[in-house]
C-alpha cells in the first residue's frame, strides 16, 4: 500500500508521540494497543493494526521501566511493525509476521533509548549552567529539547522505513514460508510467559503465592471475565489485610488508630 | 511579615501539568532531576524574585532524584509546601528539602511499581488487548481513557495531599498505610497474574494420543439423517444428547493435559522462564528463543 503525503506526516506525528511517551510513561501513546491502532487509523488500515496492537500488548504486559533499568522498547516495536504491516498490504494475514519483526525492533529501540538517555546527561549539565544564571526559560527550553530527542528516536526510524517503501518490504514478507509464519504465531503464544515471569519474580513472596494459585484455578472457569476476576482479587486482598491486622494486634483496645488508616487520612484530609 | 506569598490553586495545577514531563530529560547521571526542577518552575517563579534566590532554588532541585513517575506527585506537593514556607522566612535549609525528597522517593517507588506497573497496567492492558485482538476498537479507547483518568486524578490528589500535609506526610505514610498498600497491591497483582497465566499463555500440543472407534450408538450417523433443515435439526438435537460428531474419538496430548487442569503447560513454561530469569538469562534472549522453539515444534508437528 502506498501512503500519501498527509498520511506520512500523520504517521510521523504518531511515531513522535510514541517516542516521547516511551520515556515519559504518562499518556501511554507508546503502548502497542494504542500506538498500532493510531497508525492503523491514520493509514486507513485500522482492523489489522488493531489486532496487531492487541497481540503485542499481551506480549508487552510485563515490560516496565523500573528504577534505572530500561524495558524492551514497546514504542519502536509497535510503531515500526504496524508501518510494516500496512506497507506489506497483507491485511490480517500479515499480523503474525509483523509480531515476529516487532521483537528484534524492541531490542533496537532499547539501544536507542540508552543512547538518548546518555545524551540527556549532557543536557543535565547545560541545565546546571542555566540554573547558575537563574534562568527559568533555559531550563524549560532544554527540558523540551530532551523530550523531543526521545520523540525523534522513534520518528526517524519510522521515516526510514517509509522511505524504503512498500515494494522491498512486501518482497521481504512474501519470502516467508507458511511453516515459518505459523510457527512464529505459536511462538507468540509462548512468549507471553516471559513478561509474566518478570513480573512474578518481582512480586512473589511466600505470603502472596497462595493468591497466585487461587487466581490460576479460578481462571479455568471461562465464564468469569477479567473484571470479575479483578473484583474477586480485590475482595481477597481487603479481607486478608483486615484479618492479618486483627490477628496481629492481639488486644485491639491499645491501638485504636490502626483500625482504618485510609479512613483516618480521608477524615483528616 | 507583611506580604506572605501563597501558592494558588492555579500555580499548583501548572506544576501538576508540568509533572507530566517529569521524565523528559531522564539521564544516567541524576535521572529525573531536570524534570523535577522543570515541574517546580511555576511555583519558584512566584516565590522567588531575585536572581540569586532563583539560581539557588533551581540548583537545589537539580540534585539527583528518581522515583516512580506518578509517585513523584506527593513529593512535589510536599516540596511546594516547604518552598512556600521557606520563601516566607521559615528556617528550612537545603539539607532539609533534599532530605525530605530523598526520604520519600525510595518507599514511594516501592508503592508505584507494584500498584501501577504490575497491577493496574496488566489488568487494563489485558482487557484492552483481548478486545483489540477480536478487532474491537473499544480496546484501545478503554485503555487510553481508563489509564489517563486513573493517572491524572491520582497525580492531582496526591500532589494536593502532599501540599497540605507538608512535612508531616512522611509520618503519615511511614506506618501501616504504606505497608498495607504495598501488600494489598501485591496480593491483587499475584491473583491477577495467576489468572492471566492461565488465560493467555497458549501452549497447545497437537500429537494424537489415542484414536478409538466409538460404539454405534455414541455418534451421529450422518448418512441416516433426513435431508435439508430437518436433518440439521436432528443432528443438533443428537449432539445435544451427547453424541459424538465423528465415528472415531481422537484424543490429543492436550486433551489429556487439560483433564489435570487447563493451562498446566503454560504454568510450567512460566515457572521455567522465572527460573531462567533468576539464572540471569536476558529476557530478550528468552523471547527470541521461544519464537525459535515455536517454529521448531511446529515443524516437528508437536504443536
Amino acid at each position: 500500500m502506498q501512503l500519501n503525503f498527509i498520511q506520512i506526516i500523520l504517521v510521523l506525528i504518531v511515531a513522535f508521540l510514541a517516542g516521547m511517551e516511551g520515556i515519559l510513561d504518562q499518556f501511554h501513546f507508546h503502548q502497542p494497543v494504542i500506538a498500532c491502532t493510531l497508525i492503523g487509523l491514520v493509514t486507513g488500515d485500522l482492523t489489522p493494526c488493531l489486532i496487531l496492537g492487541g497481540e503485542l500488548q499481551m506480549i508487552a504486559l510485563g515490560w516496565a521501566n523500573i528504577g534505572a533499568a530500561v524495558a524492551p522498547d514497546a514504542a519502536l516495536a509497535s510503531v515500526a511493525s504496524a508501518i510494516i504491516l500496512v506497507l506489506g498490504g497483507q491485511g490480517k494475514a500479515g499480523v503474525s509476521t509483523a509480531i515476529a519483526i516487532a521483537v528484534p525492533l524492541a531490542v533496537a529501540g532499547l539501544l536507542l533509548t540508552i543512547l538518548v538517555r546518555t545524551l540527556a546527561t549532557g543536557i543535565a549539565h547545560i541545565m546546571d549552567a542555566a540554573a547558575k544564571e537563574g534562568s527559568f526559560r533555559k531550563i524549560d527550553f532544554w527540558q523540551a529539547i530532551a523530550t523531543c530527542l526521545q520523540g525523534l528516536r522513534i520518528a526517524i526510524p519510522a521515516g526510514l522505513i517509509l522511505a524504503i517503501g512498500a515494494g522491498p518490504v512486501r518482497g521481504l514478507l512474501s519470502l516467508m514460508p507458511a511453516w515459518l509464519t505459523d510457527g512464529l504465531a505459536i511462538g507468540g503464544g509462548l512468549v507471553v510467559a516471559v513478561g509474566y515471569a518478570m513480573v512474578i519474580n518481582m512480586m512473589a513472596s511466600r505470603e502472596v503465592w497462595p493468591f497466585f494459585a487461587i487466581g490460576f484455578v479460578l481462571a479455568t472457569i471461562k465464564d468469569l471475565t477479567l473484571i470479575g476476576l479483578g473484583a474477586i482479587g480485590l475482595a481477597l486482598a481487603l479481607i486478608y489485610l483486615v484479618l492479618s491486622q486483627s490477628g496481629g494486634s492481639g488486644d485491639g483496645s491499645s491501638n485504636s488508630n490502626v483500625g482504618d488508616p485510609v479512613g483516618d487520612i480521608i477524615d483528616n484530609y | 511579615m507583611a506580604d506572605q506569598v501563597k501558592l494558588t490553586k492555579k500555580d499548583r495545577i501548572a506544576v501538576w501539568w508540568r509533572s507530566t514531563f517529569l521524565q523528559g530529560s531522564w539521564n544516567y547521571e541524576r535521572m529525573q532531576n531536570g524534570g523535577f526542577a522543570y515541574s517546580l518552575i511555576p511555583a519558584l517563579k512566584k516565590l522567588y524574585k531575585t536572581k540569586e534566590e532563583r539560581s539557588a532554588a533551581l540548583t537545589r532541585h537539580l540534585e539527583f532524584f528518581n522515583t516512580h513517575p506518578y509517585l513523584a506527585s506527593p513529593v512535589l506537593g510536599v516540596t511546594l509546601a516547604l518552598e512556600e514556607e521557606r520563601s516566607n522566612g521559615a528556617p528550612i535549609d537545603d539539607v532539609t528539602i533534599q532530605g525530605v525528597k530523598v526520604g520519600m522517593m525510595g518507599p514511594f517507588a516501592g508503592i508505584g511499581d507494584p500498584v501501577f506497573w504490575f497491577t493496574v497496567k496488566p489488568i487494563i492492558g489485558s482487557l484492552a488487548a483481548s478486545l483489540a485482538m477480536s478487532g474491537n476498537i473499544l480496546g484501545p479507547i478503554i485503555y487510553f481513557v481508563a489509564w489517563n483518568l486513573i493517572r491524572m486524578s491520582f497525580m492531582w490528589y496526591t500532589q494536593e495531599l502532599g501540599y497540605r500535609a507538608g512535612s508531616k506526610i512522611t509520618d503519615d505514610l511511614s506506618g501501616n498505610l504504606l505497608q498495607n498498600i504495598t501488600k494489598g497491591a501485591s496480593i491483587l497483582g499475584m491473583f491477577i497474574l495467576g489468572s492471566l497465566v492461565n488465560r493467555w499463555v497458549t501452549v497447545k500440543f497437537t500429537p494424537v494420543v489415542s484414536n478409538v472407534a466409538l460404539d454405534k450408538k455414541a455418534y451421529i450417523h450422518w448418512d441416516k439423517l433426513a435431508a435439508g433443515g430437518k436433518g440439521i435439526q436432528q443432528a443438533l438435537l443428537q449432539q445435544q444428547q451427547g453424541l459424538s460428531l465423528t465415528a472415531r474419538k481422537l484424543t490429543t496430548l492436550q486433551d489429556n493435559l487439560d483433564q489435570l487442569i487447563p493451562g498446566l503447560a503454560g504454568l510450567l513454561l512460566t515457572f521455567f522462564c522465572m527460573w531462567l530469569l533468576k539464572k540471569k538469562v536476558s529476557p530478550i534472549v528468552m523471547i527470541l528463543g521461544l519464537f525459535v522453539l515455536g517454529v521448531i515444534l511446529h515443524v516437528l508437528h508437536i504443536m
